[in-house]
């Protein structure tokens, strides 16, 4: 039988759902693939990786689903009497719970839309979920607050790893380049605060990776997008008056 | 007097030429047009996203919405009224019933698919035109599917098995005075590609059961044939350049 095993589709190639990746007992169905019989079939569309034995898919597009330990941007979409309801950009909106929310004691009669109001934006990591995918959230770790400048844009969850890139270095070129503070929520949610040029030239640069993420050299190719120029980053509020 | 040749000289398992696009509507999470003949259909899918109404939810799986429309011009020239009617509403469930078995929402409970058909054109296998396009369009939203399903009809005027039945050839009598009173059958199918099975067959008009074993084996090597744009559109959006 081991002599019959073989895959059938190249390294990154792309895949459509039900498509046969290999034949054979050989090899071990991974993310997004399925046996049926001696053969492996493809669940989504993608492109293939062969780690040793095992094939995988890596999907090209689809919907984000959270994970604990991820860091997303969110939007306060309702207050409760324990907290916040924060949309997620999914299907599932999230809880923030008081004590997740500040490090500070609130009284039980506090007014809690003068901490976070509907509407507000709000760079959150997600502490826990269930089966069924409720979210709890928390603010209380470094990096995480409220977004009060800037603008957020919306990216397909998938193409997230390749914005941050490998040891975040497409994300470091973005920030150099662009002058922006650039934070990127794994739900697909990207924040973007710099100068007016600067975020627009940013989320270009971001629109370019979503597109030709499957392609290969994508750092070389957003390295010559944004070319030579690099623009300044916006002097923050504090610092202005200091100047004048 | 039987029909002798088919009137627009293809050959008996011959489609109409067809085409097919995904991407095509920006903002939905996935889209496709597919074109066969003059029958062109083009599917939107957004979601997996909150469901409304509410009762609708299933806790154990997301659900999967179809909406079917034929647009105002789309017909002959007399206008269809827009928003759904009974024929929409049947085609629409015979859509959902075709794409179920194979996608699969078991990772998103109380969520739902909407999945959108819009037809600018028609000239018979609608229904068929909108599955393939569907097919594509949520393949192309990453909605996780243990396969691929084709469809297209297959049927009988007068004596002859053919493949694709346009609406001239739906309505014989009325194009080929030949054979005005002669028996039509139409049989649109959807088969999954992998697995070979059937998510779709209907009967419009009579058949014999040696026709219809007939039919379902030409129905195959047609639903290949619709297999091919599809997958080649898909990849095609995602090529080097």
């Amino acid at each position: 039988m081991s002599n019959t095993s073989n895959v059938v589709v190249q390294e990154r190639a792309v895949v459509v759902p039900g498509e046969i990746l290999a034949e054979g007992m050989d090899f071990l169905p991974g993310d997004n693939t399925y046996r049926v019989g001696d053969k492996i079939h493809a669940k989504i569309l993608g492109l293939v990786s062969v780690a040793g034995r095992v094939l995988k898919i890596t999907p090209l597009a689809g919907p984000y689903l959270p994970k604990i330990e991820d860091k997303i941007i969110g939007k306060v979409t309702d207050i409760t009497m324990s907290g916040w309801r924060v949309d997620t950009a999914t299907a599932y909106s999230a809880m923030l719970n008081v004590k997740d929310a500040t490090t500070r004691f609130i009284k039980k009669e506090e007014d809690l839309s003068k901490i976070f109001a509907i509407g507000d934006y709000l760079v959150v990591k997600i502490i826990n979920v269930t089966s069924q995918n409720l979210i709890d959230l928390t603010l209380r770790e470094p990096g995480l607050r409220k977004i009060s400048e800037g603008r957020i844009i919306k990216v397909n969850a998938q193409k997230v790893p390749r914005i941050i890139g490998r040891k975040a270095s497409m994300i470091t070129l973005l920030r150099e380049k662009t002058g922006c503070e650039i934070t990127v929520g794994q739900n697909g949610l990207v924040w973007l605060n710099g100068t007016p040029e600067g975020e627009f030239l940013a989320e270009k640069a971001i629109k370019l990776i979503e597109e030709k993420s499957h392609l290969e050299g994508l750092t070389e190719r957003v390295e010559q997008f944004l070319g030579g120029q690099k623009l300044p980053e916006r002097k923050t509020e504090k610092a202005a008056p200091e100047e004048a | 007097m039987t029909y002798k040749s088919r009137l627009d000289g293809r050959k008996d398992n011959d489609l109409r030429p067809m085409e097919a696009k995904v991407g095509v509507i920006p903002n939905a999470e996935g889209s496709a047009w597919f074109k066969i003949g003059n029958t062109w259909a083009i599917a939107a899918v957004y979601g997996p996203r909150e469901i409304f109404p509410r009762f609708l939810a299933n806790p154990q799986k997301g659900v999967l919405r179809c909406y079917y429309t034929m647009m105002p011009f789309s017909g002959s020239g007399e206008r269809i009224r827009p928003g759904t009617s009974r024929r929409a509403q049947e085609i629409a469930m015979v859509m959902k019933e075709s794409l179920a078995p194979l996608v699969d929402l078991s990772a998103f409970p109380n969520s739902v698919v909407d999945v959108f058909v819009e037809l600018p054109q028609t000239d018979a296998g609608t229904r068929c035109a909108a599955i393939s396009a569907a097919a594509m369009a949520l393949a192309h939203a990453g909605i996780p599917m243990k396969d691929m399903v084709s469809a297209v009809a297959v049927g009988r005027v007068d004596d002859r098995l053919v493949a694709d039945l346009d609406y001239r050839e739906e309505h014989i009598g009325e194009f080929n005075p030949d054979s005005h009173d002669a028996p039509v059958a139409d049989t649109p199918i959807a088969m999954l590609h992998a697995s070979k099975q059937l998510t779709l067959l209907q009967m419009d008009g009579e058949l014999s059961k040696e026709m219809l074993l007939k039919l379902l084996k030409l129905g195959e090597e047609a639903t290949e044939k619709v297999y091919q744009v599809q997958v080649n559109a898909l990849k095609e959006n995602y090529s080097s350049e």
